[in-house]
């Protein structure tokens, strides 16, 4: 699928001009590019995943610096050059979180398997969220006195799980439950280097 | 809701199996009767019904659950059904519809709590051109305003029994406003089948080819060839050539009766007032091609007709023009026999209707091979068009050659037009073929100037006021007879949108490209309508119409998106005035969707909307 | 001599009777499908074997093939148009592969992989539909039925039951099974039926058999369909 036999681990200067929505090139070799990661209804595990790159992750950071992620415990996305979305979007924070991604990553990428079709959270869309609710908090192991709870702290449920390109546009999808960190690794080096980013068949899966 | 004892289903059950027999093509017409009587077709009839005909339960159960008239559920004792078109939504219909629901405490698409009333919307049901119009228990209403709604209310709230009501809400009248060979010169019963006789059938069938009369269904297949095909059509079957009769296979003719094509009313017509002249054209089918028996497919939105017309039936056998030896001729019995269908548009297509025959499912077969080696049960097989017999009944009378004299070359003879939408004059025209649009448009006393015509109904084509002087012909605007005027200021996209939730309807759901393409182009054009709508869900619906377009597996689902293709083509700005945004808009209303945690929660701050 | 198509330039042998599916399964060449399997009756209702034949769009599984017949099947337009069919039968069902014991060896999800599907690309319906755990030892899980009719085909031809059928229309179709009760363990279905071996996606699952086989060992882990089905390589 692939022809990229002879990539070497990072092309540098960094991004070229690429098409479509690829990352815009680099004023300088020295500015690194921006990016921001989170999770939204997701298990963590592409970030997880993520972290699998092992000791590629030195030569990343060499090229990249984080903006929002739960590896900087940024609260809020700044202008950035890459956003990489994990999980879908199941209540009304989601929604604030993803659409500031939206607003400061110039290219926005729905990574794993809830980003990109709601996932296992989308499992709960079969259920009435009444009976959620119901059997969450006023059924077994509820609260001691059996209320739902209304603190407006707490983000509101939508009535179902949806996938992120649903709520805003989305450029590239990078599927997998979670996507291995091979293919993490493929993705980033394509979409760093100007590439259209594309995946070997082994590293495509849903699962 | 109503319960049916096991013994009670037993007694309502017996009665009607033992009239219509052991053969399993009668399980529609079966469960047509067993809904009406149950107002729902009950688990314990299934069982009973499938094994009477010895079929397995999960057919009928399929059967069942394809046919729009047909409910596992009960639906109310009083069952309206609101005809859905875009003519009757022209009329008031929504508002209508609404307004006795409120009379009558119900919810659209729900039954009254006491199970009396339900009041739901159904695809068109062929009186555009004296609507807004609804079933009542299958029967026609016409000409609804807020007077006959209360009156309708009445009778309901003091549970009159439907055939008690006042005739004149039933009145369907014709409307004819131009005749011409067809309606315009009588024919005398038996002229067409004496004149077969005489001329004897391979000369008849030479008669219909010299006519070059062409299917006036809309796909203008050319109908002596059909017949020639189905006269010299061997029927096999795994285990060799089928011989029923005579060395040869049984073959049937079948009249296609099922107008389903929303804004289509001509058939409704020639069958209550020109019955004879299509069961005559049938006939001298069967003589040419060699058949014995013959179906007339009535849809099941045209169930009133069904007493009189087997009244004609009655009366033609009596006259020996229908049965054994007709016309004392000892080597021609053909007889009719009436089915009907049960609210699924598809089956006007000509496969579904045969499968529908067998009492299946109307589910389009795999072609080849074509009914007319390939038909009902395995046989050769004609299907034509209320309106294709009706012409070449006359073709028999008087000839080939007087018929390819009137129209154009290419598209002889005349061709009955049902007119609706914003004219003075709606009802039925019949023209020679070549007849302009405007020409048609000025008959009728089109309102005002026109913006637009529909011409052949939702899977026909969309014209703008430029192209009013094009021809309703087969070289240029072919049609199956519908003609939906539009004046200027009608919302041309809510006319797309309600084709699109249509095709969605009817979709008979076999192949993925309608079954799936046809609700995504009707969730976008809602989401369109509601103003959500961006540039790209423009685009989304031309790559849905390719797909729609190229890999459907039969006519519906390749015309399903010719209305939105044809008002993104032509009336674009119809189009663009609905979006409010021309970037990103998601996919649902995000505020809506959090209504229900908002309402479990009791929550209305801030961060309880979006 | 034996007649002949043209598949993409390759010419193809054909025998009376077969149609164009045939023919390329047995030369080894690839028509992504999914309602077909040569065991049974064709069907021609997933649209994704969809061929160009001298012009026309054709179901190459139900078509017969005809002498001289040019047939187009793996080009850029056919194959967008099969990833799109292929994104409907994801979005019209709730097809979440972590969840399913049949991920790494379905049929749906390998077309997918095989046409590049990296998203479902169309808003998702989520539609309500229902389990049936009914019976001892297959699983009916509608959420991933995708109306292909082999199972409804493989208990009327094989094994002479009836076990399945369709009922509804349109976007409301739906599996329905041979009882009263509506559920499967009411039916005769025994797990030694060929309907519940013949199901493409994990809509029919066998009981106590899921996860068998670990990641890497499943049959399109490093394999595509294309070469499960052609018993060929890809290129």
């Amino acid at each position: 699928m692939s022809e990229n036999s002879d990539r070497s681990p990072l092309p540098n200067p960094l991004p070229q001009a690429g098409e479509g929505a690829a990352v815009s090139p680099a004023c300088d070799a020295l500015k690194k590019t921006r990016i921001a990661t989170c999770s939204l209804a997701g298990c963590f595990g592409c970030h997880m995943s993520f972290l699998d790159i092992d000791e590629r992750l030195f030569g990343l950071i060499e090229l990249v610096e984080f903006d929002r992620s739960p590896l900087t415990d940024i609260k809020h996305c700044g202008p950035c050059d890459i956003g990489l979305v994990e999980g879908g979007v199941c209540n009304a924070e989601n929604v604030h979180v993803l659409k500031e991604f939206r607003k400061n990553c110039k290219v926005l990428v729905a990574i794993g398997a809830c980003a990109i079709n709601g996932g296992v959270p989308a499992m709960r869309n079969n259920i009435d969220l009444w009976d959620c609710f119901q059997e969450v908090y006023c059924y077994e192991g509820g609260l001691e006195c059996g209320q739902i709870p209304n603190d407006p702290e707490l983000p509101l449920p939508f009535d179902k799980v949806h996938p992120i390109y649903e709520v805003v546009k989305v450029d590239y999808f990078l599927p997998g439950c979670p996507p291995s960190g091979d293919a993490i690794w493929n993705f980033l080096t394509d979409l760093l280097s100007g590439r259209e980013p594309k995946l070997d068949y082994e590293m495509l899966h849903f699962d | 809701m109503q319960q049916f004892e096991f013994s009670d289903i037993s007694r309502i059950l017996t009665p009607i199996l033992a009239r219509h027999g052991g053969d399993a093509s009668r399980l529609l017409q079966v469960l047509l009767e067993v809904q009406d009587v149950c107002h729902f077709i009950p688990s314990k009839a299934i069982d009973l019904i499938a094994a009477h005909f010895g079929v397995p339960r999960v057919n009928v159960e399929g059967v069942v659950g394809f046919y729009s008239f047909l409910s596992t559920h009960p639906v109310g004792e009083y069952r309206l059904l609101f005809s859905g078109n875009i003519t009757d939504q022209m009329l008031g219909k929504d508002e209508l519809m609404q307004y006795l629901c409120n009379k009558l405490w119900v919810e659209p698409g729900k039954v009254s709590e006491d199970g009396l009333v339900s009041i739901a919307s159904t695809s068109c049901t062929g009186m555009c051109d004296q609507g807004p119009a609804a079933l009542i228990n299958g029967w026609p209403l016409t000409k609804l305003d807020h007077n006959r709604l209360d009156l309708i209310a009445e009778l309901i709230r003091s549970r009159k029994p439907v055939a008690d009501w006042p005739a004149m809400l039933f009145e369907v009248a014709d409307n004819i406003h131009r005749g011409d060979v067809l309606l315009g010169q009588p024919s005398e019963p038996g002229a067409a089948i004496r004149a077969t006789l005489a001329r004897g059938a391979k000369e008849t069938l030479a008669e219909v080819d010299k006519s070059n009369l062409r299917g006036r269904g809309g796909a203008g297949f050319k109908t002596a060839s059909k017949w020639s095909f189905c006269h010299a059509a061997i029927a096999e079957e795994e285990g060799g050539i089928i011989c029923d009769v005579g060395g040869h296979p049984e073959r049937f003719i079948v009249c296609n009766a099922d107008e389903g094509e929303p804004g289509t009313f001509k058939d409704r017509v020639l069958l209550n007032s020109y019955a004879d002249l299509v069961f005559e054209g049938m006939t001298v089918g069967a003589r040419v091609v060699g058949a014995s028996k013959g179906f007339l497919y009535l849809r099941g939105e045209y169930r009133y007709l069904l007493q009189q017309l087997e009244a004609v039936l009655k009366r033609r056998r009596e006259a020996g023009l229908l049965g054994e030896n007709i016309l004392g001729q000892t080597d021609f019995s053909f007889d009719i026999e009436i089915h009907l269908g049960a609210g699924a548009y598809i089956c006007g297509e000509e496969s579904a209707l045969i499968e529908s025959l067998e009492g299946k499912r109307g589910r389009p077969r795999n072609r080849p091979p074509f009914p007319v080696t390939y038909g009902y049960k395995g046989r050769p097989t004609v299907v034509d068009n209320v309106e294709t017999f009706a012409c070449a009944a006359k073709i028999a009378e008087k000839g080939g050659a007087w018929f390819a004299a009137i129209g154009t070359a290419q598209s002889t003879g005349t061709k009955l037009i049902s007119v609706s939408g914003d004219v003075a004059r709606p009802g039925i025209y019949e023209y020679p073929f070549g007849v302009t649009v405007s020409q048609i448009l000025d008959d009728c006393g089109a309102e005002g100037r026109s913006y637009a015509v529909q011409v052949s109904g939702p899977s026909g084509t969309t014209i703008s006021w430029k192209e009013f002087e094009r021809k309703i012909a087969f070289e240029d605007l072919p049609t199956a007879g519908a003609l939906m005027v539009f004046r200027r200021k009608r919302d041309l996209f809510q006319a797309a949108q309600n084709f699109a939730d249509f095709f969605a309807h009817e979709s008979c759901g076999f192949c993925t490209p309608c079954r799936v393409g046809t609700e995504l182009q009707k969730k976008i054009m809602s989401k369109i309508a509601s103003g959500y709508g961006t540039a790209s869900d423009l685009e989304e619906l031309k790559r849905l119409g390719h797909i729609l377009k190229t890999m459907s597996h039969c006519g519906l689902g390749s015309s399903a998106a010719n209305p939105v293709l044809d008002i993104l083509e032509k009336f674009p700005d119809m189009v663009e005035s609905k979006l409010k945004a021309f970037a990103f808009k998601p996919a649902f209303d995000l505020d809506g969707a959090l209504a229900t945690a908002r309402t479990i929660t009791g929550r209305d701050d801030d961060w309880a909307h979006l | 001599m034996s007649k002949t198509i043209t598949i993409d330039g390759l010419a193809v042998p054909f025998q009376e009777g077969q149609t164009i599916m045939d023919a390329a399964l047995v030369s080894g060449v690839y028509i992504p499908h999914l309602c077909h399997n040569p065991e049974f009756k064709p069907h021609g209702s997933c649209k994704l074997c969809t061929v160009n034949v001298n012009g026309r769009n054709v179901a190459s599984c139900t078509m017969p093939a005809v002498e001289g017949q040019q047939v187009l099947s793996d080009i850029a337009e056919l194959n967008a148009d099969r990833l799109a069919l292929t994104q409907m039968l994801f979005v019209e069902g709730n097809h979440l592969c972590p969840a399913c014991e049949k991920t790494g060896n379905c049929q749906l999800q390998a077309v997918a992989y095989y046409l590049g599907m990296m998203s479902p690309h169309y808003n998702h319906f989520y539609p309500q539909r229902e389990a049936d755990a009914s019976h001892p030892d297959v699983m009916l899980d509608r959420n991933r039925c995708i109306y292909c009719e082999l199972c409804v085909r493989a208990s009327r031809e094989v094994d002479g039951k009836n076990v399945f059928g369709l009922s509804g229309r349109g976007i409301k179709t739906l599996l329905v099974v041979n009882s009263a009760s509506g559920l499967l363990g009411d039916t005769d279905l025994a797990v030694t039926d060929k309907a519940a071996h013949v199901c493409p996606t994990g809509a029919i699952l066998i009981k106590r058999h899921g996860y068998a086989v670990p990641i890497g060992q499943r049959v399109f882990d490093h394999i595509t369909i294309k070469e499960v089905q052609t018993g060929g390589s890809d290129e």
